[in-house]
C-alpha cells in the first residue's frame, strides 16, 4: 500500500543514515577509543588512592597553555569541518585552505606542549618525579604521537582533495581523516580536564 | 551556496570554547562553595558532555548507522558515569 503524497514526496536521503570514511578507520578510531578510556579509568583509580598527591602536583601544572593548547585543537577541529563541508560544495581552494588552517593550528599544539614540557624539564619536573607526573607525561606523550600522525594524515589529504580521482572516493578519504582529527581533539579535551582541571 | 561561517558547527565550536572557559573557572572555584570536588565533578561532566558534541557533530555520528551512534553515546555516558563517580573515592574498593 502506497503512502500518502506528502510522505511520498519526503526526501528520502535526508533519512539514510551514513557511514562518514570507511569501516577500517572506525575499527581503528573506536579502538582507540577503548584504548583511551582505559587510560582515563586508571587514572582515577591511582588518583583515588592519593588524591593530596595529585592535587598538589597538578598545581604545578600550567592550566593556561592547557587551555590555549584546547583552543587551538577546538579551532582546528572546526577548520576540518568546514573543509569538508566546502568539499561537498565543490569548493576545492576553500577546502585545502581549511586544511593548512587545520595543520598549522596542529603545529602550534606541537609547539606550545614543547613549550610546556621544556618547563617541566627545567624545574626538575620529570616522568619519575611522582605518579601523577609519569601518568601527565604518559599519556600527553601517547596524544602528542596522535597529533603528529593527525598532522601526517592533514597533509595526505590536502593532496587528495586536489587529485584527480572521483569526487566520491576522495570525500571517502577525506570524511575517515577528518574523524582522526576529531579524535586527537576529542581525546585531548578528556586529558584536559582530568590532568588540569579535575580536583 | 552554504555558508561556510554560520552553519551548525560554528555554534558546536562556540559552546565548547565557551564550555572550555567555564571549565577553568570551575577550576579557579566557585564563590561561596568550601567543596572544590563539585567543580571538578562538573568539570568532567562538562568535558565529556563536550565529547558527545565532538563525536556527533564533528565527527559526523550523528546520521552514522545505529550501532556506531550507540557506541559513541556509550562511551562517553559509561566512561564519564565510570570518572566522575571514582574521582574522589576508592569506588572499586580495592
Amino acid at each position: 500500500m502506497h503512502g500518502s503524497h506528502t510522505e511520498a514526496a519526503r526526501p528520502q536521503v535526508s533519512r539514510q543514515r551514513h557511514m562518514p570514511g570507511e569501516e577500517g578507520v572506525w575499527l581503528f578510531i573506536f579502538g582507540d577509543m577503548l584504548f583511551f578510556a582505559v587510560f582515563f579509568v586508571t587514572f582515577n583509580y591511582y588518583r583515588a588512592h592519593d588524591v593530596a598527591l595529585y592535587t598538589r602536583s597538578q598545581l604545578q601544572l600550567n592550566q593556561a597553555l592547557g587551555l590555549a593548547n584546547t583552543l587551538i585543537l577546538l579551532t582546528s577541529s572546526w577548520c576540518v569541518v568546514q573543509s569538508l563541508r566546502a568539499f561537498r560544495s565543490e569548493r576545492i581552494a576553500t577546502s585545502k585552505y581549511l586544511l593548512a588552517g587545520a595543520g598549522v593550528l596542529g603545529m602550534a599544539f606541537i609547539v606550545s606542549k614543547a613549550i610546556e614540557w621544556s618547563d617541566k624539564f627545567r624545574h626538575g619536573i620529570t616522568v619519575e618525579t611522582n605518579e601523577f607526573f609519569m601518568f601527565y607525561f604518559m599519556f600527553t606523550g601517547i596524544h602528542l604521537i596522535h597529533v603528529i600522525i593527525g598532522l601526517g594524515v592533514l597533509a595526505y589529504l590536502y593532496r587528495t582533495v586536489g587529485a584527480r580521482s572521483s569526487h566520491a572516493a576522495r570525500l571517502v578519504t577525506l570524511e575517515g581523516g577528518a574523524a582522526f582529527w576529531h579524535l586527537v581533539d576529542m581525546l585531548w579535551v578528556v586529558l584536559f580536564a582530568l590532568l588540569y582541571l579535575m580536583r | 551556496m552554504q555558508s561556510l561561517v554560520a552553519n551548525r558547527a560554528t555554534l558546536i565550536w562556540l559552546g565548547l570554547v565557551v564550555a572550555t572557559c567555564l571549565s577553568v573557572e570551575l577550576f579557579k572555584g566557585l564563590p561561596g562553595l568550601n567543596a572544590p570536588y563539585v567543580g571538578g565533578m562538573a568539570v568532567t561532566a562538562i568535558a565529556f558532555l563536550k565529547t558527545r558534541f565532538i563525536l556527533l557533530d564533528f565527527m559526523e555520528l550523528r546520521h552514522a548507522p545505529r550501532p556506531m551512534r550507540l557506541f559513541a553515546e556509550c562511551w562517553w555516558i559509561a566512561i564519564g558515569a565510570i570518572v566522575i563517580a571514582t574521582f574522589r573515592t576508592n569506588f572499586f574498593g580495592l
